[in-house]
C-alpha cells in the first residue's frame, strides 16, 4: 500500500467499525425486545 | 396486486419466512464480503493515476450507491404504506434508514480519507460534499422523528413525508458533479454511455457493491422483525393498561 497504507487501511478499519456497530446493535436490540414480549406475554411485568 | 399484498404483506407471514432466511443471508453476506475484501485489498491491481488510493473507491462507491438507493426505498416504501395502508411498508421504511444513515457516514469518512491524498484536503464544501452531508442529516431528522412519535401510524406519516421532501436531494447528489464546479470526479460508472472505469477495476467494485448490497438486505430484515416486535410489545402494553 506504500506512503497510502494509513489513509486505505483507516478507510476499511472504520467502515468496518460503523458496520459492525450497527450489526451488534441490531442483535442486541432484537434480544431485549424479545425478552421484553416474552415477559409481558407471560405476564412477569408489572402493568404500567 | 392487492390479494398478493394481503398474503405476504402480512406481519405474521413475514416473521415466518424472514426467520427461515435470516440466517442463510447471514452467511451468504460474511462470505461475500470477505471474498470481497480480499478481492479489493490484495487481488485488484492499483490505478495508474491514482495508485493504491484506488481501493478506497471499491468502499466509498458501493457506500454512495446504498446510501442513496437506500433513501430512495424509504421513500417508494413510504408511499406504499400511505396509499396501499400496508403496516408493513412504514415497517420497511423504518428499518432501512439506520443502514442507510450508516452507510452515509461511510460514504463521508471515506470520502474524506481519500481526499487528504489526492486532492490535499479533507473536506470542502463543494456541491457534491455538502449535499451528501445533508443526506446524512436527511436520515439522521428520519430516525429522530420516528422515535419522538409514539404512535407507529403517525411517526410514519411523519417521517414519510421528511422522506418524500428530501428525496429531491437524490438527483441534487448525483447530477452535482455535472451541474457545478466540484473537486469530485464526474459519474465513471453510472453513465448513459456506458462505464468508463477499467474491467479490472470494476469487477471488485461491483463484487463489494454485491457483498454491501446482501449485508444490507439483511441487517433491514432484521430490523424489520425487530420493529414488528416493537409494535406487538406496545400492543399488549397498551392491552395491559386498558384492561
Amino acid at each position: 500500500m506504500g506512503k497510502y497504507a494509513v489513509f486505505i487501511w483507516s478507510s476499511y478499519g472504520v467502515s468496518c467499525a460503523v458496520l459492525a456497530g450497527l450489526v451488534i446493535a441490531t442483535i442486541a436490540q432484537l434480544y431485549r425486545q424479545r425478552r421484553l414480549l416474552r415477559r409481558l406475554e407471560s405476564g412477569s411485568i408489572e402493568r404500567p | 396486486m392487492t390479494p398478493l399484498m394481503n398474503r405476504y404483506a402480512h406481519p405474521t407471514h413475514f416473521m415466518r419466512v424472514s426467520g427461515i432466511a435470516l440466517p442463510w443471508l447471514a452467511a451468504a453476506s460474511v462470505i461475500a464480503l470477505v471474498v470481497a475484501l480480499y478481492v479489493a485489498l490484495f487481488v485488484a491491481p492499483e490505478d495508474y493515476l491514482q495508485g493504491q488510493t484506488v481501493r478506497i473507491m471499491f468502499l466509498h462507491v458501493p457506500a454512495a450507491w446504498l446510501a442513496l438507493g437506500g433513501y430512495v426505498a424509504i421513500a417508494i416504501a413510504s408511499v406504499t404504506g400511505w396509499i396501499w395502508k400496508r403496516p408493513l411498508a412504514d415497517v420497511a421504511a423504518r428499518a432501512i434508514a439506520p443502514t442507510g444513515a450508516c452507510f452515509t457516514l461511510i460514504v463521508l469518512l471515506t470520502g474524506s480519507l481519500w481526499g487528504k491524498p489526492m486532492w490535499g484536503t479533507w473536506w470542502v464544501w463543494d456541491a457534491r460534499l455538502t449535499s451528501v452531508a445533508i443526506l446524512l442529516l436527511l436520515y439522521l431528522g428520519y430516525i429522530a422523528l420516528w422515535n419522538a412519535i409514539e404512535e407507529p401510524s403517525l411517526a410514519a406519516r411523519a417521517a414519510g413525508a421528511l422522506a418524500l421532501i428530501g428525496v429531491v436531494n437524490v438527483p441534487v447528489i448525483h447530477f452535482s458533479v455535472s451541474w457545478w464546479n466540484t473537486l469530485h470526479q464526474p459519474a465513471s460508472v453510472l453513465r448513459l454511455d456506458g462505464p468508463t472505469i477499467h474491467p479490472a477495476l470494476l469487477v471488485p467494485l461491483l463484487l463489494m457493491f454485491a457483498a454491501l448490497s446482501l449485508l444490507m438486505v439483511t441487517i433491514t430484515l432484521a430490523r424489520m422483525r425487530l420493529e414488528i416486535l416493537r409494535r406487538r410489545t406496545r400492543m399488549l402494553r397498551l392491552r395491559s393498561a386498558q384492561a
